[in-house]
């Protein structure tokens, strides 16, 4: 029987390998998987995850699809960390990229770039305000934060569905639920890299992700807030006496993790969509989640665990035109990482041992 | 008026079983939030099994299966590897979802043959309520028989003490000599099998055709519920009932014409899941004496 042996000093060095050990074994899990349903294994892991890498205007796509996920893991490492639940950071950001819309749309013969700065500020507003409801539900009625954000993700489709189908929707549109494109103020405009020019939709907003990561990282590792949020998550009884407030902490991340959920959402929208239309978001704030986690739940690992899963997502893109490999698969490869990644964090903390049941003398060790 | 309570009955089914499962991986300390998954795991099963044998009882055997064996993954990763329970259900559901979808590709647009219904005779004759109990399919009998069963198990059986024991105090439990992993591998894998079979309620007899996600949520719903009935088999009936009958509402709203968009009625169920949580909490401390302590810690023996 598998038996758990606790390290005294938990290797330093295994928080890096583990990651990249989970990574190595979902690949080749996924081979496996792609042999057993009677694809070629090589081609389809190709597909995966060197196409995504093979020509510079894929790298940007890759940075562009990255930067959504990047944003919101940020804020969900915050309540991972100070042991909220928030796992609808997908409705938060619906949210947020509906308000941004609404404003937009309300200005449409906007000029000024004072409208892109209303559309971040609302956006961020509206997705902590979303965020919030569940956080008052936890903190004053103490009901269970993992039901409500993820009840609220469903409530938010359908409220974005409803309003783009009705009030928002454009007249013009020949019946299509699309609402009007936003003025050219209320959009997001293209980068150019230096000596390379426009390629593929790189777009200013890839700058914010990549600014928010250490930013996130100071308030977390270097701020008295940031470290109450450390400690009110791993030793809760610990902070009461430091006279931490708990419902004060767990509102802090909800709405911090909201409102960055938010401002993907109108990230995502203004710089790749343009327009409001009833699928904003295709589960980004629900992959954001396994960014969190194989960032090990630290500010500047998101930058890279957003592009490595944003790889694979592009990578089931790939492998769906390719080889008619249906989308979901990135599904399958998601879970699987996530398990493995947890597996790793065990890894970290003990030693496995495979031990034959007859071998175990003490009586106090019965259970396996 | 008895069309309509028999369709309440046959949408609360599935949330019936899922959380009746889920309620004992709860009760031996297991938090696990793959409910989603493993449904969906059990609804694709059972209709690729029907479809493949013809014979709609095979289902009900293969959607618990196909539940019961996602749930072991889970059980290997969060009882005997002691990850983060949250994390851990969660990659199930995700892992679940894309495994469902692929393998429900080839199910697309195929029709599965319904579970015929048993009528018991004499008993289906009694006025009023004998069309609706005693005239119904032999899965949604199993629902109730299990939740009975599950019932007298808590509360009548060592086995049941033993489980509570696991869950409510681990430590104690150990010491007792009582193998906690084993308990909640159990545990686990019963939660499986239940939501196996909630989920192959769905292709089985509400909607014969695959597409993916089809659970649409029920396996959250579930979770909410088991807080909702605070832990106790026989509250969960009547959680599951107030559920179907909302989601049924809405579907009634929408075909009397109601002057309210539909995505308003159709976000009833998941507004009521968070209504129901908020009541429940403030119901104060005593309705807090169900809860399992030791739920969502795992357990690691001499630490």
């Amino acid at each position: 029987m598998i038996r758990l042996v606790p390290r005294t000093d938990p290797s330093p060095w295994l928080a890096v390998i583990s990651p990249v050990a989970a990574i190595v074994a979902t690949v080749l899990a996924g081979a496996l998987i792609f042999g057993l349903l009677g694809y070629d294994a090589a081609e389809s892991l190709y597909h995966f995850f060197i196409s995504p890498l093979s020509r510079i205007d894929r790298i940007t796509d890759l940075v562009v699809k990255a930067c959504p996920l990047m944003i919101i893991a940020l804020g969900l490492v915050f309540c991972y960390r100070a042991n909220i639940w928030n796992i609808g950071a997908e409705g938060q950001y619906i949210i947020g990229a509906l308000a941004a819309g609404w404003l937009a749309l309300s200005f449409p013969d906007a000029t000024s770039p004072l409208l892109l700065v209303g559309m971040m500020a609302i956006a961020l507003l509206a997705g902590a305000a979303w965020a919030a409801i569940a956080a008052l539900c936890k903190t004053i009625f103490n009901a269970n934060e993992i039901l409500v954000t993820l009840m609220l993700s469903y409530v938010a489709a359908l409220v974005m569905d409803v309003l783009v189908r009705g009030p928002l929707r454009d007249p013009m549109a020949f019946g299509f639920p699309l609402t009007p494109m936003y003025p050219d103020a209320g959009l997001i405009s293209r980068m150019p890299l230096p000596g390379l020019g426009y390629i593929g939709q790189l777009h200013y907003g890839v700058l914010i992700a990549f600014a928010l990561a250490p930013l996130a990282w100071w308030l977390l590792n270097r701020t008295l807030p940031g470290f109450q949020v450390k400690v009110m998550g791993s030793s809760p009884r610990a902070g009461r006496f430091a006279g931490f407030s708990q419902a004060r902490t767990t509102i802090a991340v909800l709405l911090l993790s909201g409102a960055l959920a938010g401002l993907a959402g109108m990230i995502e929208v203004s710089a790749n969509i343009g327009q409001l239309q009833p699928n904003v978001s295709f589960g980004y704030g629900f992959t954001a989640i396994i960014v969190a986690f194989l960032a090990r739940l630290n500010p500047v690992g998101v930058i890279f665990a957003g592009l490595l899963v944003a790889m694979a997502e592009l990578g089931g893109d790939n492998a769906q035109i390719a080889l008619g490999i249906p989308k979901v698969v990135t599904g399958l490869f998601k879970g699987i990482l996530l398990f493995f990644l947890l597996a790793g964090a065990t890894l970290q903390h003990y030693r496995i041992i495979w031990q034959p049941r007859l071998q175990q003398t003490q009586p106090s060790e019965t259970s396996s | 008026m008895t069309a309509l309570i028999l369709t309440v009955l046959a949408t609360s089914i599935p949330l019936l079983l899922a959380a009746n499962g889920e309620l004992i991986a709860e009760r031996s300390g297991v938090l696990n939030l793959g409910v989603e998954g493993m449904m969906l795991m059990g609804a694709v099963a059972a209709l690729g099994m029907v479809l493949y044998t013809g014979n709609p009882y095979t289902g009900i055997i293969a959607g618990a299966l196909a539940g019961m064996a996602v749930s072991l993954i889970f059980a290997f990763f969060a009882v005997t590897l002691l990850t983060n329970q949250v994390a851990t259900g969660l990659a199930l559901t995700i892992f679940a979802t894309g495994f469902s979808g692929l393998a429900g590709a080839p199910l697309v647009g195929k029709t599965s043959e319904s579970l015929p219904r048993i009528i018991i005779p004499f008993l289906s004759d009694l006025p009023g309520v004998g069309e609706i109990l005693f005239a119904q399919d032999l899965l949604f009998y199993l629902a109730f028989l299990i939740i009975a069963g599950t019932s007298w198990f808590l509360r009548k059986t060592r086995s049941g003490m033993i489980l509570r024991a696991v869950g409510d105090n681990h430590d104690s439990a150990h010491a007792l000599g009582y193998s906690v992993a084993r308990v909640r591998w159990m545990a686990v894998a019963f939660g499986g099998l239940c939501a196996g079979m909630g989920g192959a309620y769905i292709p089985l007899v509400l909607t014969p055709h695959w597409s993916e996600g089809m659970t649409a949520g029920r396996g959250w719903i579930a979770l909410a519920l088991v807080v909702f009935a605070s832990w106790m088999p026989s509250r969960v009936i009547i959680g599951a009932l107030i559920f179907g009958g909302i989601t049924i509402m809405q579907l009634a709203g929408q075909a009397r014409g109601w002057a309210i968009p539909s995505q308003v009625l159709s976000m009833l169920p998941y507004l009521a899941t968070i209504i129901a949580l908020v009541l429940i909490s403030m119901r104060g401390r005593s309705s807090y004496l169900t809860v399992p302590a030791c739920i969502g810690k795992p357990f690691h023996p001499g630490s």
